[in-house]
């Protein structure tokens, strides 16, 4: 090695620090330190007049699985995502399978489609309030017309975690067939003559040919949804405040009320801390394994 | 080669009133080669999407093997196609290409490996099997492309400008393995082209298109040698045929064409045109003289061995009687000077001229 070019090689990692410096910077002081100083939070008790924060360790922990309502809300979380997530991939794939084919009116629906979408979580919930309202609201007004009772959506524990669960769908289906929008776009219309051609059906095509090249499509809109079902939780603080008795509570709104309404923000950090844990280790699996299966054009 | 096997009756698609083909009529017999050449935008593509049914005619009729076609699915047809950009299947393995309509159609798993094994190696593609379109080069995704059309066994093959991304040496290979292909399996290929060494090189009959219409249709020899228009003789061959003013000749005909091959040099004080040299163009075995005259364009001489003659020397030329065509003038009234100076081969139409094999008036053959 001589010395030029040595420092032509010293030269080039400056200049590949330089251009990464201003991510660096950014992701280390609102990602990475907050993170830490998280994990860190987690590990001391929480601050009273009389006791000052002392570190216990993995107590905060203990507490936090000992807690039935984390439990509860774990579940509601679970099943949130459980719902939401298939179905409003579910019906992203097929808005954009039929607004994507060659129909009158296809701009108008594409729009009508993306509108929920460009609407704050916190309208969309004033929106739904005005379908779900007993007796006043859209719903009961209907049912009303057909004979049926008035009906608490919201307000009973049975079906108020579902009643937030079709906001999120409305909410992020027009959202994510966009991105399957965009996708279509770019599968060249030569793919389904070649298939007709060869005599493929309809759901032929579709299953063989227009499913696996969206997948990376796919795999980019999991992730975000399965972020969103945690993330998502505006809704809430219109709709039902978590409520009757914790039913339609998330964790997130859980982490939220730990530390502004009961002042605990030891346990809202080991909150935290479990569910970033989590969803590390879902997106890493997600990742992992269907990238395998998954052709990148 | 006897019964049409294919057949198009005064087809019509046009977007607007514009583009696309407008009376088209053809027929294909049975195992024939034939080519569809022609401009950028002439309409080659769409007629032959009219074919594969990926496009309905406004008007017209078109008859696979003695049945009418005309509104009949694409599947419906028995016919293949390698398109232009290839259409792979990113995503599949060649294997899974080729036998992508064997498996739509349920063909049992022995047969699929047998015709697998079969077009595999008709285009020597051995080895490749497990690749993705990605990862091959061109010329094997070109033949990717022709193995799927030949695996489906069927008797009629499209084939849309297959070559236009080769190199010029690949794309002379694959022309022979098509062709072999082709004689081999007694395919009736219909295809396109705007390379007319091609079709010329390769085809049973050509058909000459331009703006949506046909020229001229024939044997590649009589499209060669008797040009309907000044448009025909322009487009085929290399060099293309000189054309010259009738009146410089003292011929009544608008214009009169002949191939650079057949002009022969004379001396200056009996010739039939003195021209000027521009430039020359050694080949190895001959010299090509570029000449220029005010009233012809693409005349040239073609002399033996190598020749360097100074630009702006003067030649005589002989154009001898037999093989001159003679182009009356369009439609009777324009001034053909006006044409001179502009290659035919990017002016729009300027009259709608149709039927083009009355409008050859040859002095012999
Ligand atoms: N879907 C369409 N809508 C409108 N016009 C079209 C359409 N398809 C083709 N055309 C027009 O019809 C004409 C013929 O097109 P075509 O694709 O058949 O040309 P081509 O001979 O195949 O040209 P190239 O050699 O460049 O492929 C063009 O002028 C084109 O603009
Ligand atoms: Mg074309």
């Amino acid at each position: 090695m001589t010395d030029a070019f040595r420092i032509a090689k010293r030269r080039r990692a400056i200049h590949g620090w330089l251009l990464l410096s201003p991510a660096l910077v950014m992701l280390s002081t609102f990602a990475f330190y907050p993170s830490v100083a998280t994990l860190w939070a987690s590990f001391f008790s929480r601050e009273t007049r009389r006791h000052p924060s002392e570190f216990i360790g993995l107590d905060n922990y203990r507490f936090l699985f000992e807690d039935p309502t984390f439990w509860k809300v774990a579940g509601n979380n679970l099943l949130y995502a459980g719902v939401t997530i298939p179905i409003s991939i579910a019906l992203a794939l097929v808005m954009a399978l039929w607004a994507n084919s060659k129909i009158p009116g296809k701009s108008f629906l594409r729009t009508a489609y993306f509108t929920p979408t460009v609407l704050p979580m916190i309208a969309a919930g004033n929106l739904w309030l005005f379908f779900y309202t007993p007796d006043i609201g859209v719903l009961d007004q209907l049912f009303g017309l057909v004979g049926l009772g008035s009906m608490n959506w919201l307000g009973r524990p049975e079906t108020s975690l579902w009643a937030i669960c079709i906001v999120t769908i409305w909410k992020e289906s027009g959202f994510f067939m966009i991105f399957y929008l965009a996708a279509l776009q770019t599968i060249p219309p030569e793919l389904k003559e070649a298939a007709d051609i060869e005599g493929a059906s309809r759901w032929t095509y579709t299953r063989r040919i227009v499913l696996p090249l969206l997948m990376p499509t796919t795999l980019f809109i999991l992730v975000n949804a399965l972020i969103n079902s945690v993330k998502l939780i505006d809704h809430l603080f219109i709709l039902t405040k978590g409520g009757p008795s914790d039913s339609s509570k998330l964790i997130l709104y859980y982490i939220w009320e730990l530390s502004f309404a009961f002042f605990d923000s030891p346990m809202a950090a080991a909150t935290t801390v479990l569910v970033l844990a989590v969803l590390g280790i879902v997106a890493a699996l997600q990742f992992g394994l269907l990238d395998r299966r998954t052709h990148y054009q | 080669m006897s019964d049409p096997f294919v057949e198009l009756h005064e087809i019509r698609r046009q977007w607007d009133g514009k583009g696309g083909v407008r009376g088209v009529s053809l027929s294909v017999p049975r195992g024939a080669f034939v080519s569809i050449l022609g401009p950028s935008g002439c309409g080659k593509s769409t007629l032959l999407r009219l074919l594969a049914g990926l496009e309905v005619p406004q008007s017209g009729q078109i008859l696979i093997g003695g049945q009418d076609v005309t509104h009949a699915a694409p599947s419906a047809r028995g016919l293949s196609m390698v398109f232009q950009s290839y259409a792979l299947f990113p995503h599949l393995s060649v294997r899974e290409n080729i036998l992508f309509g064997m498996k739509v159609r349920r063909a049992s798993r022995a047969a699929q490996a047998e015709k697998l094994a079969e077009a595999v190696a008709m285009t020597g593609l051995e080895g490749l099997e497990d690749r993705k379109p990605g990862a091959l080069s061109g010329g094997q995704r070109q033949r990717v492309a022709l193995a799927r059309a030949v695996v489906a066994g069927h008797p009629l093959c499209l084939m849309d400008e297959p070559l236009s991304n080769l190199d010029a040496k690949l794309r002379h290979s694959v022309r022979r393995d098509i062709k072999a292909l082709q004689r081999r399996l007694g395919l009736t290929v219909v295809y396109v082209t705007h390379d007319q060494s091609e079709a010329m090189s390769l085809s049973d009959h050509v058909v000459l298109m331009k703006d949506g219409a046909v020229q001229q249709q024939g044997h590649p020899e009589d499209l060669y040698t008797r040009p309907a228009t000044p448009f025909v003789a322009e487009f085929i061959g290399d060099p293309p045929m000189a054309l010259v003013e009738g009146a410089a000749l003292g011929q009544a005909a608008a214009q009169i064409g002949i191939r650079v091959e057949k002009i022969e040099r004379a001396h200056v004080d009996d010739a039939d045109l003195v021209a000027h040299v521009e430039a020359c163009e050694f080949l190895g075995g001959e010299t090509r003289v570029l000449l220029s005259h005010p009233r012809a364009r693409g005349l040239g001489l073609i002399l033996t061995g190598r020749r360097e003659l100074a630009p702006g020397t003067a030649l005589g030329l002989a154009l001898p009687d037999e093989h001159r065509v003679l182009f009356p003038a369009p439609g009777g009234q324009k001034d053909p000077q006006q044409n001179y100076g502009a290659t035919d081969r990017q002016t729009a139409p300027r009259d709608g001229r149709k039927a083009p094999s009355q409008q050859t008036e040859e002095v012999s053959r």
